[in-house]
């Protein structure tokens, strides 16, 4: 892949820029120390770079995956307005759905588990929206704040019965991906007689929740003004062809900021690998394994429910078939961006560059001459060099002497 | 049934102390009528073959099991831990064979997890102090002879021996007073079981009370100052350095002539 894992074995120790001073000795000094006693082995320390610990990180393989996705479609779709604003806007709305529930999965599965019930969730929030708003006349910010809650609370519900009955979550939330799709068919013909529920549009506008932070673009003003001096498309009436930017990218920027934040920085962060890693080891020394699973599994409802709650503003309404099959997206995109499916190991910003690749293969190839056809083949061989990538990694990182 | 060869003495010159304590999973016996004293800054051996119920008895001592019957006493006091943070509060560390250390993480975040260093970034959030860590892991690790080139680097690197000394640098940089260290030489060659023990002699020094727990009595003799031994979930008695030999050590453990005899024909290979 690259010349310097390529060295294989040695390659045991990386060194920081802080310690490249230790490891610039000569050479010759180097094979002289292999001999020499244990106590003075710094010498072994190999020359390390800035680029040569970027290799090693998780979202390595996904943020050059991203990069050649883009010099790719540069190249073939380069003049074809895939990178005008529209085009832009295109592609990056598809990223940041998939991005949101990413975020997700990806903590989820570090934290060495699986939550396979996300997509019937968005179509089940969804509905927990659309329902009671059109149907029961409730405002549709109480809908929301519902849908958030119950969402949460099935989560929560999932990551308990994992860690009670303490079988593989895939199982567990396998079953739960068939009990809430069905769930979300039996209650809205039950409640509603229909299996799309429409309406939800009128009532967005006059919402304040849902207007704020769901519905629309931001940014408006500023792409007006840059429309009016020319600087992106404007149609005829002087508005631009893109108002803003849309929420669901401010969403998924934030919750991947958040995300990213959380896991390399902070204390429950550390626990999230240690207890994807190795839950044993993790709870003797006192992390409780049991607490940052099951609020990773109510966080990935979170996120679950904020993609519905997003798409049924969008769209203006809800549908029984919503978010089919997101969950295998999600988790592509979560093994793309690096992280292992045992767990213990992986990134956020691997996770959003992974989403970022769905986004711009997905769009980008209906601008280029290939049929569109071939978008999940393409997907399914980089979902396959991902996982034989990231099981290269792992044995490089968990070898013992 | 308990050999007292140790004379009563105050109460608090015991750090530790199991009095009768048993053990119940079920209809399963794991532990019988044991007792075992660790008498502050000693080094206190537990033998036992496989099965013998040492891993039943530091899981009671480390707060994981609670006694089904009998008195668990810290200096003195009698105390009923509902979770191993509880016993680590009061001093008590534990560590495991398989060392409690996460592989894929770095040394820095392993020597620290579960209590990691905090401070706020932008006087604000609270986030892990990440450079503190890594110094410190280094020089907690080079105090114990083990030099890391890179705390950043994930922990599947290191060797076995190397892993237990960090796991031992570890319990005593948060305050242990007592290292419970299940078969800390089971995995590891010679050279490296050497160190483990010049290390729990090292530990010893500074005061810290250890409970060394093998199989081995070849490992056990030098760096112990009593033993207790196990056999099918009973203890055979307690025995100070002076009053046992090593090779009535390894006929209590063995518990037969047959292991004798086998231990004597070995020697005689190895003459």
């Amino acid at each position: 892949m690259n010349p310097t894992q390529a060295e294989g074995g040695p390659a045991r120790f990386r060194a920081t820029p802080s310690s490249v001073p230790e490891a610039s000795l000569p050479a010759v000094q180097t094979q002289v120390a292999d001999n020499a006693t244990i106590a003075t082995r710094d010498e072994r320390l190999r020359q390390g770079s800035f680029l040569g610990s970027f290799l090693h990180r998780p979202e390595f393989a996904a943020v050059s995956g991203a990069i050649l996705v883009f010099v790719l479609f540069g190249i073939t779709a380069g003049n074809s307005g895939m990178f005008q604003p529209d085009g832009i806007i295109n592609w990056m709305q598809v990223a940041s759905y998939l991005g949101i529930i990413a975020v997700g999965a990806c903590l989820l599965m570090i934290a060495g588990e699986f939550d396979l019930s996300l997509g019937s969730m968005i179509g089940f929030a969804g509905m927990m929206v659309a329902l009671p708003a059109v149907y029961y006349h409730w405002p549709l910010w109480a809908a929301i704040l519902f849908a958030f809650a119950g969402s949460m609370i099935l989560g929560g519900l999932n990551g308990y019965l994992v860690l009670s009955t303490k079988l593989p979550s895939f199982i567990v939330t396998l079953a739960s991906l068939f009990i809430l799709r069905g769930l979300t068919l039996a209650l809205s013909v039950r409640f509603a007689n229909r299996t799309v529920i429409s309406g939800v549009g009128e009532l967005v506008e006059k919402d304040w929740l849902a207007r704020t932070f769901f519905q629309g673009v931001v940014g408006g003003g500023l792409f007006h003004r840059m429309a009016q001096h020319g600087w992106i498309t404007a149609l005829s009436n002087g508005d631009p062809l893109v108002a803003g930017v849309p929420k669901v990218v401010i969403w998924w920027f934030a919750l991947a900021a958040v995300g990213s934040l959380v896991l390399a920085r902070s204390r429950f962060g550390n626990w999230i690998f240690a207890a994807g890693g190795d839950a044993n080891a993790a709870r003797n020394v006192g992390v409780p394994v049991r607490g940052v699973k099951i609020s990773l599994f109510v966080f990935t409802a979170f996120c679950a429910c904020a993609f519905a709650v997003l798409q049924v503003c969008d769209i203006g309404s809800a549908s029984a078939d919503r978010g089919l099959q997101k969950e295998f997206e999600a988790i592509i995109a979560a093994v793309i961006g690096g992280c292992l499916l045992t767990g213990g190991y992986g990134s956020v910003i691997g996770a959003c560059c992974g989403a970022l690749i769905f986004g711009v293969v997905q769009i980008g190839i209906t601008y280029t001459n290939v049929s569109s056809d071939w978008f999940r083949v393409f997907l399914g061989g980089m979902l396959l060099v991902a996982v034989l990538f990231n099981n290269f990694v792992r044995q490089r990182l968990s070898q013992a002497r | 049934m308990h050999p007292s060869t140790v004379p009563a003495p105050a109460q608090d010159e015991y750090l530790l102390s199991l009095e009768n304590v048993s053990k119940f999973f079920g209809n399963v016996v794991a532990l019988n009528g044991v007792t075992l004293r660790l008498r502050r800054g000693e080094v206190h051996c537990l033998l036992g073959d496989n099965g013998a119920g040492k891993s039943t008895l530091i899981k009671t001592l480390a707060g994981v099991h609670q006694p089904s019957k009998g008195e668990y006493s810290v200096d003195g006091k009698p105390v009923h831990f509902r979770s191993p943070k509880e016993a680590l509060d009061l001093g008590i560390a534990t560590v495991y064979q398989d060392l409690a250390l996460v592989p894929l993480m770095s040394v820095a975040r392993n020597f620290f997890l579960g209590r990691e260093p905090m401070r706020r970034l932008f006087g604000l959030l609270p986030v892990m102090d990440i450079p503190t860590a890594a110094s410190v892991a280094k020089q907690k690790l080079a105090d114990m002879g083990i030099v890391v080139r890179d705390p950043s680097q994930p922990i599947g690197n290191m060797s076995g021996g190397e892993k237990q000394c960090l796991a031992i640098a570890r319990a005593i940089h948060f305050g242990a007073r007592v290292l419970i260290l299940d078969e800390p030489t089971a995995a590891l060659g010679v050279k490296q079981s050497a160190n483990v023990l010049k290390l729990i002699r090292t530990a010893r020094d500074r005061g810290i009370s250890i409970v060394f727990i093998t199989h081995n009595a070849n490992h056990a003799y030098p760096v112990g100052d009593s033993f207790t031994l196990l056999n099918r979930g009973r203890s055979l008695g307690t025995f100070t350095k002076e009053t046992i030999t090593k090779g009535e050590l390894l006929d209590l453990m063995a518990g037969g002539e047959e292991m004798q005899q086998l231990v004597a024909e070995l020697e005689g290979v190895a003459a």
